[in-house]
């Protein structure tokens, strides 16, 4: 029940703020913040549908009042009482909530729909490898807990793992966007997989390649040949350029 | 400020004086040239290391007085015998002089040394490769010819090349660092191979909910032999395989 009030609640609101002239949703105000590129439009039924918030009470304090702040459901007169210390704490974890529920939210059908947008826009950047020819990256964290490490770019591409170019970026939780994204993107959008460069480089001294790196080279074009004769036998294109 | 002082009291109250002007070190601490090392005059000055490069050069002789700051002299000698050059065009053709000097010298002893210490200070960037761990990079051109293609940057530990991150070394011609040096400078000093060849090589691995992806899938791995190295003894035999030429595989 709760939930179909906080709904309707959110409507009158979204109503409402045609008639005053500025009326700065905090979803809004987030996602415009420099170095929150990455970051995809939540929708406000997902936040407030408790089904998709299960075990994710215990990582702020006061939750439903997160919840609330972030939805801009939280009464003017409840924001005013607080400490400019308390304040900043409902802030602080209204970022880390709502980067937890993104986590969850971009391997829905909507999530990935929104994020394919953002793929295809090179928001998250593109791959600095030069055989890579400027693939766009996708965001995935190595842990799904927050406060473990920072975000990472993975290359559909070389299938290999970058430091986001900007201090802004490489400071992101990983934990927002999750282990599994990636992953879950390109098995629901395989058109999206680009054909693997074959392509790569080895040191010359006056146009001859160095022995040693050339020898190790030869063993890894060995390995990949191998992987494509395995392929083959069961019937598979390995989708090499 | 400085504009503004009269030219005779410039020599007399500089600091630096003598320095302010000189051609070499301003063009490498302008901004964008951090990848560049200081040619020593002397390199420049012997005829030897200048072979060919007349004809790579338009106004050869003009660009060379400009970098070696012996402009004023030749401005005067020649303002009738040839015809005007514009400021500009030769300000060009200095440049492309030097960078292409500048490929040379940082194959000499010397040179590789000026480079190294760049590369320690990471002024060629570090590699973006997550497991590379700020692995500094080397500048690579792909080509020695002028006007073909810009720097790259060679990471030792992937033994991959990337673009530089910044833009403003994103224009770079390749050429003036060319398509040796990476190499020359792994032959010059082996503790780096050394030391890359112990570090760790950690890979990545798609996978979904802790689930690697099945071969099938068009997302399936395809790339791990980019990242892989021969480990086991039968991975050792296979390296020695591949000497000359790739083994058939069967
Ligand atoms: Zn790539
Ligand atoms: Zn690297």
């Amino acid at each position: 029940m709760a939930d179909v009030e906080m709904t309707e609640a959110r409507l009158d609101t979204a109503e409402g703020s045609i008639s005053s002239e500025y009326v700065e949703f905090w979803i809004d105000l987030f996602l415009g913040r420099k170095g929150h590129e990455y970051f995809c439009d939540v929708d406000t039924d997902y936040i407030t549908d408790r089904f998709n918030l299960i075990n994710l009470q215990k990582t702020v304090n006061k939750f439903t009042q997160v919840i609330q702040y972030i939805v801009d459901e939280l009464d003017d007169g409840v924001l005013e009482q607080m400490s400019s210390a308390r304040l900043e704490q409902l802030e602080h974890d209204a970022r880390k909530l709502y980067g937890l529920i993104h986590a969850r939210y971009v391997i829905t059908i909507k999530g990935l729909q929104k994020m394919l947008q953002k793929y295809k826009e090179a928001d998250f950047g593109r791959c600095p490898r030069v055989y890579c020819n400027f693939q766009p990256l996708l965001p995935v964290g190595l842990h799904d807990t927050p406060g473990v490490d920072c975000v990472k770019l993975y290359c559909p591409c070389c299938e290999d793992l970058y430091i986001p170019k900007s201090s802004r970026h490489s400071a992101i939780d990983g934990a927002y966007f999750g282990t599994s994204f990636p992953g879950m993107f390109l098995q629901a959008f395989p058109e999206m997989v680009p054909p693997r460069p074959v392509k790569r480089y080895v040191p010359r001294i006056f146009g001859f390649e160095l022995h040693k790196q050339a020898q190790v080279a030869r063993w890894q074009e060995l390995q990949r040949r191998k992987l494509v004769h395995s392929l083959e036998q069961r019937g598979i294109d390995g989708g090499w350029k | 400020m400085s504009e503004y002082i009269g030219d005779n009291s410039r020599t007399g109250s500089s600091e630096e004086s003598g320095t302010f002007d000189e051609w070499i070190p301003s063009f490498c601490a302008r901004f964008g040239h951090e990848y560049f090392c200081q040619v020593p005059t002397e390199f420049i000055e012997d005829d030897f290391n200048m072979t060919g490069l007349g004809q790579e050069v338009p106004h050869y002789r003009k660009a060379l007085d400009l970098i070696l700051d012996l402009e004023a002299m030749s401005d005067e000698e020649g303002q009738d015998s040839e015809e005007p050059v514009s400021r500009s065009i030769v300000e060009h053709a200095a440049e492309q002089l030097y960078g292409l000097v500048h490929a040379r010298y940082i194959l000499t002893k010397p040179g590789l040394q000026a480079m190294a210490e760049k590369f320690d200070h990471k002024e060629f960037g570090t590699c973006p490769r997550y497991y590379c761990g700020g692995m500094q990079m080397l500048p690579c051109g792909l080509t020695d010819t002028l006007g073909k293609l810009t720097v790259r940057l060679y990471c030792p530990s992937c033994q991959d090349l990337y673009l530089p991150q910044s833009s403003r070394h994103l224009c770079l011609e390749g050429a003036f660092w060319g398509t040796s040096f990476p190499g020359v400078f792994l032959k010059h000093f082996k503790e780096l191979e050394d030391y890359v060849d112990r570090k760790n090589k950690e890979t990545y691995e798609l996978r979904v909910f802790g689930f690697r992806i099945a071969d099938e899938a068009p997302s399936g791995t395809r790339m791990r032999w980019l990242r892989q190295y021969p480990k086991t003894s039968e991975e050792q035999l296979e390296l020695q395989d591949c000497e000359f030429q790739i083994p058939k595989v069967q």
